[in-house]
């Protein structure tokens, strides 16, 4: 490889960023002054390119730190890792929270999908652009969904600054007792700039979303995450118990309330006993494609390829999805401690969590939660004293929704654009870095420990027989308690609704998200499970229940579906690139036709859609047309 | 001498190919077996020198218990295998894939796509004149190629071959998501601030005519390229002592651009800035 370097060159501020990730350059080769031992012989080669995977957290420290990738700071960067400068421009232009472009050090992302679209998003973003303009110092951004959707409109302010250690670290040092803004790290203060700081505004008005953007060291603390479960504090729930009465920072509280019994009991059975006991109990992976999990563990356990990895998939972008977030923040330990039991089972020393760039809160807890199951030996070297070995790497997501595709995900990790591979080969046998690897969602990883702890028969009992267990739903939109409920596989959508305290004026429920479909009201019948979604000819996704009001126009609805997988198509593959286009300006061209005037292009759009999920590599372009093709047939939009 | 490798032996898998009995060597892909069986599956971004990318999706084929249609390009042979390649379903695939690109690209000089046009029956133009297109102008940056990334399809295999499969430059990648995205070097600069070498191995394997020679842009432009009266030339490039092959394109006594055989054994049509673009002083007679 025959690198070339433009002749830009870093700020300081940058390089310090870069420096702080990597550790100072150790030779010219590297970037520092050039030394006569550096005339003698060349570092580089395959150690060094053996750091690709440093790429995406090496974007995000330039990021964070001056909100933009400069030139200078983008050939820095390669310099260090010896990553060739289209390549890492073609990573960094691939990511939504990435600008390439000159930027204010303040973002406010105002969520605009359909949660917030049907709360007043759009009123929202307005007010906020009209503001906020050229001299404020802040960007308005339109985002796809935040996972804030209990607390629609939302709204995320990102202000790039020096930070003590990466990112987020601040709301730690401030949290949760002292309060938000309450000390700034590090020497910001003293050099007269600010240090870098986020904050959720949700439900925001444009007063509060302005201030927020403003001065995000005086934005009002998060309210907690146990909020958005309307069950809580209730023990009895499996997933959801300790969300609100657990402490989320504490370890030794975690442990109170019967957090490492699964470890113990995972150590008892061995890895084998652990993954028949995942194979009993049915668990279906509840990312929304529901591959039995432990046919996944089992076939990666069994590869005699080394070494194998663990990825969980945290990377929760699913319009309407946020129960991820919500055990992420309400009950960090369960998922170190789920993550530890899986890589027991599946002979991985190594795991990354692939984290949503948009949670900060999650991403201060589960970096706590870590740092502390870490230094207490309960994760790294010889855990429980039971000779196993097992440690977690945080991998932040910079915004798109398709590296939430398992392969796209290995893709963004290992530092090249998050596009999906071509299965098979599957991950099981070739996953992150070519080697096998388990990946499994942050929700189906927390089941595997009641079901350690209550036994897979009795977890089997749970549900019905071929979905067994319990099943987090986000339910959001015109309901009186919208939020994250757990409830036995089995429960009808009209229960969950009704518990949920729906709305009058019922006029749809998307199921499963954007890539999921429409049901009408007189469906509230249908089985939550994933056999009676899948004979209702419809789906449960990762869980998302969203109900319509008749306020909310259905064309509107469906153009953002439309605009939403346009936005986060990869581009790989032409079906998906070309025919989210297509659909996009189909469905703009009768927003406000019915009938026969809508009839070519729904024919149309019929025939794109279907191209789309025949020939599309991944599971974005195939399920595009879902919601979309559900609305027509369904509810009868556009007739 | 020339030494052709043959390999490890390879074992036959037999599966079915539209209903006919196939036999296919172990690890060829569904496509090898259809090439060989003499079907006509279309194909873009499938290069004879590169690794599939199946970015295309226009040689889909339906295979039997596959829940969606996999590409024939890359998806390897498997005994007992059901494929069928003109089906309703595949040939639906195809014909819209077709109309895809032909709606927001610039086709004009992609071989054999008016063929499969008309052979889909595909429409490009029932999404209406304000369906979005690449709209990109040439860029003419240099001496020696012209990019237009108006008749881009993003098959990848410029990248690839600039990339590890090939040349190692790694001068180029894809940059943007979606429909925005484009092939570009870092920082969208000209290719003169780029790591180009100008190996013209990018050109080579270029399915659309979107990369091409300065000298075959401006012939393009000016109206006076002529295939019907171009002659081809293989011969051995004089510059060092590798031996490349050279195919020399020449029109009305000039060297009009440089490819060379997809088939050589040790450059598998790859050359270097020499071969490929120092051929004027062939016809300098001053």
């Amino acid at each position: 490889m025959d690198l070339r370097f433009g002749d830009s060159k870093p700020t300081d501020e940058e390089r310090a960023a870069v420096d702080a990730l990597l550790g100072p350059p150790e030779s010219s080769w590297e970037g520092a002054d050039r030394s006569d031992a550096d005339l003698r012989w060349a570092r580089g080669g395959r150690a060094a390119r053996d750091r690709r995977d440093l790429l995406l957290p090496g974007l995000h420290a330039l990021n964070d730190r001056v909100g933009w990738i400069s030139e200078g700071g983008l050939d820095y960067l390669c310099r260090r890792l010896t990553v060739p400068p289209s390549e890492a421009y073609g990573v960094a232009t691939f990511y939504a929270m990435f600008s390439v472009r000159p930027r204010p050090a303040t973002v406010l992302h105002v969520c605009t999908d359909l949660a917030c679209a049907a709360a007043g998003a759009p009123k929202l973003c307005e007010a906020a652009e009209a503001r906020l303009g050229p001299g404020s110092g802040v960007k308005v951004e339109r985002a796809p969904c935040l996972g804030l959707c209990e607390r629609a409109p939302a709204a995320l302010v990102i202000r790039a600054g020096e930070s003590a250690r990466p990112a987020f670290e601040d709301e730690v040092r401030s949290g949760p007792k002292g309060g938000p803004g309450a000390q700034l790290p590090g020497n910001g203060i003293e050099k007269g700039r600010r240090g870098r700081r986020t904050a959720v505004c949700a439900p925001a008005t444009p007063d509060t979303a302005v201030q927020a953007a403003t001065t995000p060291e005086n934005a009002p603390e998060e309210p907690a995450a146990a909020l958005a479960v309307p069950q809580a504090p209730d023990p009895r729930l499996l997933l959801l118990g300790r969300v609100g009465t657990v402490d989320p920072a504490g370890l030794d509280d975690y442990r109170a309330h019967g957090g490492y019994t699964a470890l113990r009991r995972a150590f008892a059975l061995g890895p084998a006993g652990v993954i028949r006991e995942v194979t009993d109990s049915g668990l279906l992976g509840r990312g929304g494609a529901a591959f039995p999990t432990g046919r996944k563990w089992q076939a990666t356990a069994s590869q005699p390829d080394h070494p194998h990895y663990l990825v969980c998939n945290a990377d929760e972008s699913e319009p309407g999805t946020f129960k991820d977030r919500v055990l992420m923040e309400g009950d960090p330990y369960a998922l170190v401690e789920a993550m530890t039991v899986a890589a027991y089972a599946t002979g991985a020393r190594h795991g990354y969590l692939y984290l949503r760039g948009e949670y900060p809160r999650a991403l201060v807890r589960m970096e706590h939660a870590i740092t502390q199951a870490r230094a207490r030996g309960l994760l790294g070297d010889d855990i429980l004293g039971q000779g196993f070995s097992f440690d977690v790497e945080i991998r932040r997501g910079a915004g798109a929704y398709i590296c939430g595709e398992e392969t796209a995900l290995f893709n963004s990790i290992e530092g090249f654009r998050g596009e999906p591979r071509s299965k098979p080969p599957f991950p099981v046998e070739k996953g992150l870095f070519g080697k096998p690897t388990v990946a499994n969602n942050v929700e189906t990883l927390v089941n595997v420990l009641p079901i350690l702890t209550l036994g897979a028969q009795a977890y089997a009992a749970i549900g019905t027989g071929a979905s067994t267990g319990p099943k987090l739903f986000c339910v959001s939109g015109s309901v009186a308690r919208p939020g994250i409920y757990e409830l036995p596989f089995g429960a009808t959508l009209g229960e969950l609704l009704t518990l949920a305290g729906v709305r009058d004026g019922l006029r749809a429920v998307l199921l499963g998200g954007a890539a999921g479909g429409f049901v009408r009201p007189d469906e509230l019948d249908i089985p939550l499970t994933f056999e009676g979604t899948r004979e209702a000819g419809t789906t449960l996704g990762s869980g998302v229940v969203m109900a319509f009001d008749d306020t909310v126009p259905l064309p509107r609805l469906l153009l953002r579906i439309a605009e939403f997988f346009r936005d986060e198509s990869c581009g790989q593959c032409v079906p998906c690139r070309v025919g989210t286009v297509r659909q996009e300006e189909a469905l703009h061209r009768i927003a406000a036709r019915t009938g026969a005037d809508a009839a070519a292009d729904i024919t149309l759009l019929r025939e794109v859609g279907r191209a789309m999920r025949d020939a599309s590599i991944c599971g974005l372009g195939q399920t595009a047309w879902n919601a979309v093709e559900s609305a027509i047939d369904r509810l009868g939009a556009y007739e | 001498m020339t030494v052709t490798p043959l390999g490890i032996p390879r074992r036959l898998l037999e599966f079915t190919l539209d209903g006919e009995p196939v036999r296919a060597p172990e690890g060829s892909t569904i496509l090898d077996a259809c090439r060989a069986a003499g079907k006509d599956v279309p194909t873009l971004c499938e290069g004879d020198t590169l690794t599939p990318k199946n970015a295309c999706r226009v040689c889909v084929v339906e295979v039997e218990g596959a829940r969606t249609l996999v590409p024939a390009c890359s998806r390897k042979a498997e005994a007992g295998m059901e494929v069928r390649t003109g089906t309703e379903r595949a040939r639906h695939s195809r014909k819209v894939v077709l109309e895809l690109l032909a709606s927001s690209v610039d086709l004009s000089t992609t071989p054999r796509v008016a063929e499969w046009l008309k052979e889909y029956e595909a429409k490009p133009d029932r999404f209406g004149p304000d369906a979005a297109r690449l709209n990109e102008e040439p860029r003419v940056d240099n001496d020696l190629y012209v990019r237009d990334y108006g008749k881009c399809i993003l098959c990848y295999k410029c990248v690839d071959a600039c990339g590890d499969q090939w040349q190692n430059t790694f001068a180029i990648s894809v940059a943007g998501r979606g429909f925005d995205a484009r092939i570009a070097v870092e920082h969208d600069a000209p290719l003169t601030d780029s790591a180009c070498v100008y190996c013209g191995n990018c050109i080579e394997v270029c399915p659309t005519g979107a990369l091409s020679f300065k000298s075959e842009f401006d012939m393009r432009e000016a109206g006076t390229w002529d295939e019907s009266r171009q002659t081809r030339t293989t011969t051995v490039c004089a510059y060092c002592g590798v031996g490349c092959n050279l195919t020399l394109h020449v029109q009305d006594n000039e060297i009009v651009k440089v490819t060379s055989p997809h088939d050589n054994p040790v450059t598998h049509g790859n050359l270097c800035i020499k071969g490929r673009f120092g051929y004027q002083h062939v016809q300098n007679r001053d």
